[in-house]
């Protein structure tokens, strides 16, 4: 009998940038969390983890996969092959998925000091981009959240930095 | 471009093969970093001593007409030097800084010690422009 009710499969994709971020690759992967990845129909999860120096178990069943990988020239293919983005506070990786129109979930890394990062992070899910949270609150937050609240962030304008150079170089 | 950033000239060749007019050349520089993420400030007086050892011959060699850079402290000895062209009367260096779009409430410290010497700062946060009178919104630009 052919099987009529083949669900799509949800990817979710965990980014660090150039950091190390180990309690949230960790936390990612801990039975708790592929639990509840599992409760909200995800199937795979691939984790971009940096200059960290915890590696995941990386686990292959019928139902379920987790692979990592440190570094990539380009995690863009890999922002929109997923369904759901969690990444560190940086700009680049917060910049990326919101380029690509993905939910995301940002989490703050507790153990950098001066943490600048949180207020972009926070800014935006002020505006109703994205969510955030620590480690500890990844789980219920996942479990709670409304992804499809979250509104696309309109694309920076670079075109005004060039006529706004023209402008101070006496060109335009 | 500081000399352990290995992304950024991955970058920038990609963008300039894009580009095909025929007058149009580049050269990559590579500096000591003023800074490491997280290093100590008490040994970053003497890195960025080193760095500024490298960076200011590639400015007064150069002699631009615009220093064009975005922080992190790899830039402050380059805009030093720019500066100091400009005081001597040699050039008219102008010194534009971009700050990150990361800076919503606060300035990085790159942006605090260019504030009184950059002629143009750019924030892309308007709350920050309010906080900092002498800096531009011209919108978010990335």
């Amino acid at each position: 009998m052919a099987d009529s009710n083949q669900k799509p499969t949800k990817n979710v994709f965990v980014t660090v940038g150039t950091t190390s971020f180990d309690d949230l690759i960790k936390t990612v992967c801990s039975e708790n969390l592929i639990e509840v990845f599992r409760e909200l129909g995800y199937s795979k999860i691939l984790l971009q983890i940096g200059r960290g120096e915890y590696e995941p178990p990386v686990l292959q069943s019928d139902d379920f996969c987790v692979e990592y990988y440190r570094l990539k020239p380009s995690i863009s293919e890999d922002v929109s092959s997923a369904d759901l983005i969690i990444s560190h506070a940086g700009a680049g990786s917060v910049l990326e998925a919101m380029g690509a129109k993905k939910p995301l979930i940002v989490v703050i890394n507790d153990s950098l000091m001066g943490n600048h990062q949180v207020e972009l992070a926070y800014q935006l899910y002020k505006d109703g981009h994205l969510y955030y949270g620590t480690c500890c609150e990844l789980k219920n937050l996942l479990r709670t959240v409304d992804l499809r609240k979250l509104k696309p962030l309109e694309p920076g304008r670079p075109e005004k930095f060039g006529a706004f150079l023209d402008q101070v170089m006496g060109i335009s | 471009m500081a000399s352990s950033d290995s992304m950024s000239e991955y970058k920038i060749r990609e963008l300039e093969q894009g580009i095909t007019e025929s007058k149009h050349t580049y050269t990559i520089t590579k500096v000591p970093r003023s800074r490491e993420v997280r290093q100590a400030w008490f040994t970053t007086v003497f890195t960025t001593l080193y760095a500024a050892l490298y960076s200011f011959p590639v400015v007064f060699k150069s002699r631009p007409d615009l220093i064009l850079c975005n922080g992190p402290g790899t830039c402050i000895p380059l805009c030093v030097a720019g500066f100091i062209l400009r005081v001597l009367g040699v050039k008219r260096v102008q010194i534009v800084y971009v700050e990150s779009m990361c800076r919503v409430e606060t300035l990085s410290l790159s942006a605090k010690i260019l504030y009184y010497f950059a002629d143009h700062l750019l924030v892309q946060w308007p709350s920050l422009q309010h906080k900092y009178p002498r800096t531009r919104y011209i919108g978010r630009i990335v």
